[in-house]
């Protein structure tokens, strides 16, 4: 266990928390504001992948694949927002949990049926495919720039909530979305722009994870999972929670795969050792929400619409 | 002691139906003859996710408490199958005993920390939890992993010999028909009373002096008992136990198994495990038919079904039919 190992197991549990960050951020907020449960978020997510890796391998050119899966995801959000899911938001969660399941399943064979069931293989960017030196540590750069991007976005994020006045609305609308529209505001298209920003979100984490992830059928489905894991102990709806509770999964989840088997080693003999130290790295993040919710059952960072709800 | 727990409306559409899906079951065997090997193994596992659905049911239908996480519990009980195979114990009673025992203190372990919370928070922990089980499961190297186990045997429950099909079928549509009377005895005692209290209005029934947590906790634990048999028995009829029986789409099918054959009653959870597997069966030969290059991708039509039943079935197949009397 050198410092250089457990610096980049560091870097790339940050790293995974700030995708998943991107992700839970549309997540929370819908849930928050349209007090809405989309499963059907990592088939974004998967979406986004999918659409910078074809525009990709289509252009060369990484900007241009970086738009295509924002502007696609979010394009792709705002038309279910419109034709599929209006009529969802006012029923009770299992009916969206149901439609959401199968809109999975009607994405994931989309995806199969115009790309192919294999994965498909997405370069890293020529300009970030170096190794960057900061002080004797060395981490590649691409991974860097994960991170820089997705803290830019969740600077962006504040910076939009708390201090614009679509901001104000959107937090108007999680707490009082009656008030809201009482005040003349049209709050379905505040819902439809939450919608398609968080799509767009979940679309670049898509694309940004696409060279270090496989591209592939279902592969929203584990990232699904964990997302819902960060918005549960964060808080739902709280965007603040959401960041925090982002980075301590991504950095738990790697660290724990990462050492959990040496660590095991070091107390049990090497068999039982080989055979519990995967599982427990992996049980490690829903041990964590347990324990969580055992303390504060709204999570780390209640808000009013997950406590009313 | 009075078989039925409420006069029974002999002439109602939902009484006749039920007459004639169990009538069917009955019957099933006979019908398609020796050579019908498929079809009884078919049926068998139709009557397996009915009877998983059937404890989902008792507690999404009547407690109100959406568990996306129910098929660890038939995870478990197939592991409690294979396992126990593996180092030569055959008794199908010791595998029984070994998936109740496991079950009910998972389940109480689960329930307790994911009854804390309510609404979503309860879908996603329930959804962690089975997650979490999963990698267990994965993790399981001696038994295969991610592979899955083979099951050498059926399991030897002495007197019944469940080794053709046929018997195992009638053992799970024993399994089926015990637990649809049970959860209807169960739904109508002041026990289900207080369940279904609970869930139309929780702070009332609190405030009336239920203690409806463990109302609650007590209907999880059973409705987990009811998934592990289930699972006992889709281990047997497999021969086979792997991390995929706990895979979350399997939860996600539950669901619309209790949704597609109507919330809330009693017998719809058989009318929808008919339905949806049925309509895996027959899906992938359809879309060949029509459209031959895209066989395959059957489960894009499955998607798109799964998401209308959520928006347009509000009562369910079963739940549509008038119960009562004029």
């Amino acid at each position: 266990m050198t410092l250089q190992l457990t610096l980049s197991q560091l870097m790339n549990g940050l790293q995974l928390g700030v995708l998943l960050f991107l992700l839970a951020a549309g997540l929370t907020l819908v849930f928050g504001i349209m007090s809405f449960v989309n499963l059907a978020h990592g088939s974004l997510y998967m979406l986004g992948a999918y659409f910078g890796a074809a525009a990709f391998a289509k252009t060369d050119s990484f900007t241009l694949a970086l738009l295509a899966a924002v502007l696609g995801a979010g394009v792709v959000g705002l038309l279910l927002d419109r034709f599929a899911l209006t009529k969802l938001y006012t029923r009770d969660h299992l009916d969206q949990v149901l439609a959401t399941f199968g809109l999975i399943l009607f994405f994931n064979e989309l995806i199969r049926i115009v790309w192919g069931p294999g994965s498909i293989f997405m370069q890293v960017p020529d300009a970030l495919s170096n190794t960057v030196e900061i002080a004797g540590f060395t981490y590649p750069a691409y991974r860097f720039a994960i991170i820089g991007a997705g803290l830019l976005v969740a600077l962006g994020l504040y910076l939009l909530i708390q201090k614009t006045r679509v901001g104000m609305l959107i937090r108007a609308g999680a707490t009082h979305p009656h008030m809201v529209a009482s005040l003349g505001v049209n709050i379905k298209w505040l819902n439809t722009l939450v919608f398609a920003l968080g799509a767009a979100l979940a679309g670049l984490a898509g694309v940004m994870a696409g060279p270090i992830v496989s591209v592939q059928p279902g592969m929203g489905e584990p990232v699904l999972i964990l997302t819902l894991v960060v918005i549960i102990i964060g808080g739902l709806g709280s965007i603040r929670g959401a960041f925090y509770a982002a980075l301590i999964v991504g950095v738990v989840d790697t660290l724990g795969r990462a050492f959990m088997p040496t660590l095991m080693r070091s107390i049990f003999e090497r068999n039982t050792a080989d055979a519990a130290g995967p599982a427990i790295a992996s049980m490690l993040i829903y041990l964590l929400m347990a324990l969580v919710l055992a303390f504060k059952p709204q999570g780390l960072f209640p808000t009013s619409a997950g406590a009313t709800r | 002691m009075n078989l039925f727990p409420t006069s029974v409306h002999w002439r109602a559409p939902r009484t006749i139906v039920a007459i004639i899906v169990l009538a069917a079951f009955v019957l099933l065997p006979f019908a398609v003859g020796s050579e019908g090997d498929f079809y009884v193994k078919f049926a068998t596992r139709v009557l397996i996710y009915a009877l998983a659905a059937i404890g989902l049911n008792f507690i999404l239908g009547f407690g109100g408490m959406v568990s996306l996480g129910h098929a660890m519990y038939i995870m478990l009980g197939a592991y409690c199958v294979g396992i126990p195979m593996h180092h030569e114990i055959t008794s199908g009673w010791a595998h029984l005993a070994f998936a109740i025992a496991l079950t009910a203190v998972l389940a109480t372990v689960v329930g307790a920390v994911a009854l804390r919370t309510t609404g979503i928070a309860f879908i996603m922990i329930t959804l962690a939890f089975a997650q979490m089980l999963f990698f267990v499961a994965v993790s399981l190297k001696e038994y295969g992993g991610d592979d899955g186990l083979t099951i050498a045997a059926r399991s030897n429950f002495g007197l019944f010999d469940i080794a053709s099909n046929v018997s195992l079928y009638y053992l799970a549509f024993s399994a089926v028909l015990l637990a649809l009377y049970l959860s209807w005895r169960a739904v109508l005692s002041p026990f289900g009373l207080i369940l279904r209290g609970s869930k139309a209005n929780s702070r009332r029934a609190l405030a009336l002096g239920h203690p409806i947590l463990r109302y609650q906790l007590v209907a999880y634990v059973l409705s987990a008992l009811v998934c592990a048999v289930a699972g006992v028995l889709l281990a047997n009829l497999t021969q086979f136990a792997s991390p995929s029986y706990g895979a979350w789409t399997l939860s996600g099918e539950l669901i619309v198994i209790v949704i597609l054959g109507g919330l809330g009653t009693v017998f719809g959870p058989l009318v929808g495990a008919v339905c949806l597997l049925v309509l895996e069966e027959i899906l992938p030969t359809l879309v060949e038919a029509t459209f031959p290059d895209y066989k395959s991708n059957w489960m894009l039509l499955l998607g798109l079904f799964i998401f209308f039943v959520a928006l347009l079935l509000k009562r369910g197949v079963f739940g549509s039919l008038r119960g009562g009397a004029k």
